[in-house]
């Protein structure tokens, strides 16, 4: 530790001179190495969420089903009964881009135990996921390694992956995005919360063998302290499921006991970040042998020790006197298990190696003392071009079963059969509509009960109009839920930008951060959870703004829910919602006409919450039989895949408005608030009464029945065509099944 | 009937299978810890699906070695039903209580949906409730569910009977086209000699309730529950 902190050092660590400076003021002395390296890790954006805490501190985060908001390992929902659902989304971008087979699928085992830790079982997985252009070279590479990474470890763990989203869009080309999320079915009165408490109370390290694997400034430290020849370890980390597997059901196992006093996982900065975050939770100090880690290699230094990020390892405080107790249950499921630590009065975090102190911090200034900027932000000067669009000047397609064809087999919108079929998304015998539909939904066993899970983000609205972009996403994943007959309870974010240092991706952050606020608010569903992934840039070019929301409904009765599918014994097509200008920024324009500009289409979200309510009291009445959001390529591409029922397809003959806008906004625009449903003739007039009751407009616009889908004059394709176009378009872009 | 679910470390259908034969069908069930070295008083074994071990080695190598693994090869050999589902299946066969071995799916990939399997014998103990040739739909959800066996104990499994299911279209017949995994002569699932042990890949455990889509895994625990309480 003799090792002097120069400014090289300083920078390799990610810190600004000015934040060094603020560590020595606060420490009143130099810290040294070790010390250097914890304030590295608790500073970074990654734990501190420097750039973006002053922003979220605006999230509606109470709301009737709450029990646990954002700061916690997940965020808790009350689903009645004495059972709470904790989810919670996550990122794992950067690895992903680097390895995506062990960047997605630790992605996975992370999210997963943030959800273990609190007591919940897992029940079911999500994943949000961004590739580069089609036809960017390393594109297919990407997306075969991040699918198999993330079946390769929630196949294995057993928790079924029930639903997603798969984008493609050049700004993705430097830096895919891999969101993650997982949600649990917890007893309400067995919780567990990272929270360190009683001094005296032993600190227990279980799981795997911490390594010298994605140790931060691996580089950095390799130059400092290499004896020579001593190999320089990947940052990414590699996934053992078959660990976390052990580690998921044992702790599940030690939770029916009253052992556990907090419990963390060691998620990014490992040891580090939970020991602080429990310290700082329970306001008490902890010290922590670094002998008596369990490692898996000779002559690791505490620096790497504290620093490391191996994974499947978890950290708790656990009453005193239970160690032995504890250390048999894990001993059943062959885990290391040690007593590394303690819990003391008072506010520090202590590092202790051979019996002498080597790092002792307060545990404030590591976590609310950490720096908060308020980073310049700008307009960017390309908003005004990228939102002028002049659609008089786009000529009206010629042919629009072409047109209808084309948008079907582009690969926002096509069958995402090919990566789900690669997920066990059956496993748990729960999944009770399957990925493909509005959102997946789950029963949940020993009650009537279900919940719908979904995750959404228009990233193109997004980079067109932050703000409205995020405001939608928030609207379509509680439109998606509402489609399934699920009630929206919270959500979570993953919020993914560029670089904060910039800015414009300052302002697009702001921008999103307050599109959410307003639709949670306006929606009244609140955020309990989230993560921020920053500095998703490369070469100068960043990511299209990707604020990815993940959702979770209730539905009451699980036998009552719906899919966006038609039924074969037919019945009417009406719409719920407004017909309305809906061009700008569309898949259509892009698909077509290779334009992705424009102002995205206006959401009012008092008629969107008219639209949920008609929707939900539809199908909770029996009345509404399937349920579609109109989103991407608008109502033809709704009306399509409504037709595309894998128990068999279902013709559909439909009418376009008298008035309303031109033919390819009426069929491809991308109006919001809108959902298709059908129903039973018999019902139409109980349906009427609901919708006008709800506020929320309702037109027939057409009736189930034949092998092809009719629209106007517009659209006649056999089903047969409209199915081939879209099941299997994304299987030829990759050349395989 | 009383049932015993062997927990492999890295089981993760167990549950499923106690699910479905407690709630489903009101039997007896009961965890079975891998290094248990007893199975008395159970009518009937499930090995589950799952990935033991992680399938680090092959898969279900390591779990064939496990303890209680000398007394499911003692239990089926004094009658007793012994069901692999699997990563069950494949564990059968590395203990070799069932020939062939399980290979990587042809198409490399993990793969899950729903298949159409014909039924081919109707007379075993696992598969009276059926029909001759009855096509039935249960999901697979496997890596490694390409069977394989030499073409001598193909034609021995085929002229005994012992070839329970075949993938098929949903009108019976057997193809390349139908044939998920790339199984030789499109073998879904065995029988031992005997007849009281089954191992198949496809889970019927997960079609048992009209909400999860099809109940055409009945027949499999109804054929097992009216052996013994007919």
């Amino acid at each position: 530790m003799m090792t002097r902190i120069t400014e090289e050092v300083v920078r390799e660590h990610g810190l600004s001179p000015d934040e060094y400076q603020r560590i020595v003021a606060s420490l009143g002395r130099e810290p040294n190495l070790l010390e250097l390296g914890i304030f590295s890790v608790m500073w970074s954006e990654h734990c501190s969420y420097k750039s973006s805490r002053k922003h979220l501190r605006g999230f509606p985060t109470k709301g009737e089903f709450v029990l646990q908001g954002p700061g916690e390992n997940a965020g808790i929902v009350d689903i009645g009964g004495g059972l709470a659902v904790a989810f919670k989304m996550e990122s794992h971008n950067h690895p992903s881009f680097i390895e995506p087979y062990q960047g997605a699928a630790t992605g996975v085992g992370g999210i997963l135990r943030d959800i273990f830790t609190m007591g919940a079982r897992p029940v079911a997985s999500l994943n949000l996921l961004r590739f580069g252009a089609p036809d960017n070279p390393r594109t297919r590479f990407l997306v075969d390694g991040v699918v198999s990474g993330i079946a390769g470890y929630g196949n294995c763990i057993g928790v079924p992956t029930v639903g997603g989203e798969a984008r493609f869009d050049p700004s993705y080309n430097g830096n895919c995005l891999v969101n993650v999320m997982t949600a649990g079915v917890v007893k309400k009165d067995r919780i567990f919360r990272g929270k360190a408490s009683g001094a005296g109370n032993p600190v227990m390290y279980v799981g795997s063998k911490t390594g010298r694997d994605g140790i931060h400034g691996a580089t950095m430290a390799s130059d400092v302290f290499g004896e020579g020849g001593e190999e320089r370890r990947p940052t990414v980390q590699v996934g053992d499921p078959f660990a976390e597997k052990l580690l998921l059901e044992a702790c599940l196992e030690l939770f029916r006991t009253d052992y556990v006093v907090g419990i963390q996982d060691m998620g990014a900065a490992g040891l580090t970040s939970s020991s602080v975050e429990m310290a700082s939770r329970g306001a008490v100090g902890i010290e922590l042998d670094m002998d008596r880690v369990p490692r898996r290699e000779e002559g690791m230094t505490p620096y790497e020790i504290m620093l490391s990020e191996s994974q499947e390892r978890m950290l708790m405080v656990v009453r005193k006197g239970a160690e032995d107790a504890v250390k048999e249950i894990f001993s059943k499921w062959d885990l290391d298990c040690e007593v590394i630590g303690r819990v003391f009065d008072g506010n520090v975090i202590r590092i202790v190696e051979g019996g002498k102190t080597v790092a002792e911090i307060p545990v404030p200034l590591l976590t609310d003392d950490a720096p908060v900027y308020d980073r310049p932000s700008k307009r960017p000067a390309w908003q005004d071009e990228i939102n002028s669009l002049d659609v008089s000047s786009v000529p009206e397609p010629s042919d629009y079963n072409a047109s209808l064809l084309k948008l079907l087999s582009s690969l926002d919108i096509a069958s995402k059969q090919w990566i789900y079929r690669q997920f066990d998304h059956m496993v748990r015998t729960d999944t009770v509509v399957l990925p493909g539909s509005d959102s997946a939904v789950v029963r949940i066993k020993g009650t009537d009960k279900a919940l719908a899970l979904t995750v959404d983000c228009n990233s193109r609205y997004c980079h067109l109009d932050p703000r409205g972009g995020a405001r939608a996403a928030v609207a379509e994943a509680a439109r998606n839920l509402v489609s399934s007959g699920a009630r929206p309870m919270a959500l979570t974010d993953c919020l993914n930008f560029g670089n904060p240092e910039r800015p414009e991706v300052m302002w697009q952050i702001k921008e999103a951060i307050e599109g959410i606020k307003e639709a949670c608010l306006a929606l009244e569903i609140p955020v309990v959870s989230g993560n921020v992934s920053l500095y998703n840039e490369t070469s100068g070019v960043s990511v299209h703004p990707t604020p990815a929301i993940g959702m979770v409904g209730l539905i009451e009765k699980a036998a009552c829910h719906t899919r966006q599918w038609f039924l074969a014994d037919g019945g009417i097509i009406a719409l719920l919602g407004n017909d309305g200008p809906g061009l700008g920024g569309s898949e259509y324009l892009r698909a077509i006409h290779g334009i992705a500009k424009g102002a995205p289409p206006e959401l009012d979200l008092f008629l969107e919450k008219a639209v949920h309510q008609a929707c939900l009291q539809g199908i909770r009445a029996g009345i509404i039989s399937s349920a579609h959001d109109v989103s991407d390529g608008g109502l033809a591409v709704a009306l399509a895949e409504a037709c595309l029922n894998p128990d068999g397809p279902v013709g559909a003959e439909v009418e376009l408005g008298a008035e309303g806008p031109r033919a390819d906004d009426a069929l491809f625009g991308e109006a919001q608030s809108r959902i298709v449903v059908s129903l039973a003739e018999d019902d139409l007039d109980r349906m009427r009464e609901i919708a006008e009751k709800a506020g929320a407009p309702f037109r027939v616009i057409g009736r189930v029945g034949g092998a092809s889908l009719k629209i106007g004059k517009f659209i006649d394709m056999a089903l047969d065509s409209v199915r081939d176009a879209w099941s299997g378009a994304f299987e030829k872009f990759m050349g395989s099944r | 009937m009383k049932f015993g679910i062997i927990v492999f470390p890295g089981s993760n259908c167990d549950h499923d299978c106690y699910h479905a034969v407690k709630h489903v069908f009101g039997q007896e069930a009961e965890y079975v810890w891998h290094k248990s070295t007893s199975l008395e008083g159970f009518d009937c074994v499930i090995l589950p699906g799952g990935f033991s071990y992680g399938d680090y080695l092959r898969t279900g190598a390591i779990a064939s070695f496990s303890p209680v693994m000398n007394e499911v090869v003692s239990f089926a050999k004094n009658g007793g039903l012994v069901m692999g589902i699997c990563n069950g299946f494949q564990i059968l066969t590395e203990a070799g209580l069932l020939p062939g071995v399980l290979m990587r799916n042809k198409g490399l990939k993990f793969i899950c949906e729903h298949t159409r399997l014909r039924v081919e014998n109707n007379e075993s103990r696992f598969t009276s409730r059926y029909s001759g040739g009855q096509v039935v739909d249960i999901p697979i959800a496997h890596a490694d569910g390409n069977y394989y066996a030499d073409s001598e104990t193909v034609a021995r499994l085929e002229g005994e009977g012992r070839i329970a299911f075949r993938y098929s279209t949903s009108d019976g017949s057997v193809s390349v086209a139908a044939n998920p995994n790339g199984s030789i002569s499109s073998i879904a699932g065995i029988l031992n000699e005997k007849g009281n042990v089954l191992g198949m890949m496809p889970h019927p455990e997960r079609a048992l309730e009209g909400e999860l889509g099809s109940l055409d895994g009945r027949g499999v625990f109804e054929s097992i529950l009216g052996r013994v309480m007919p």
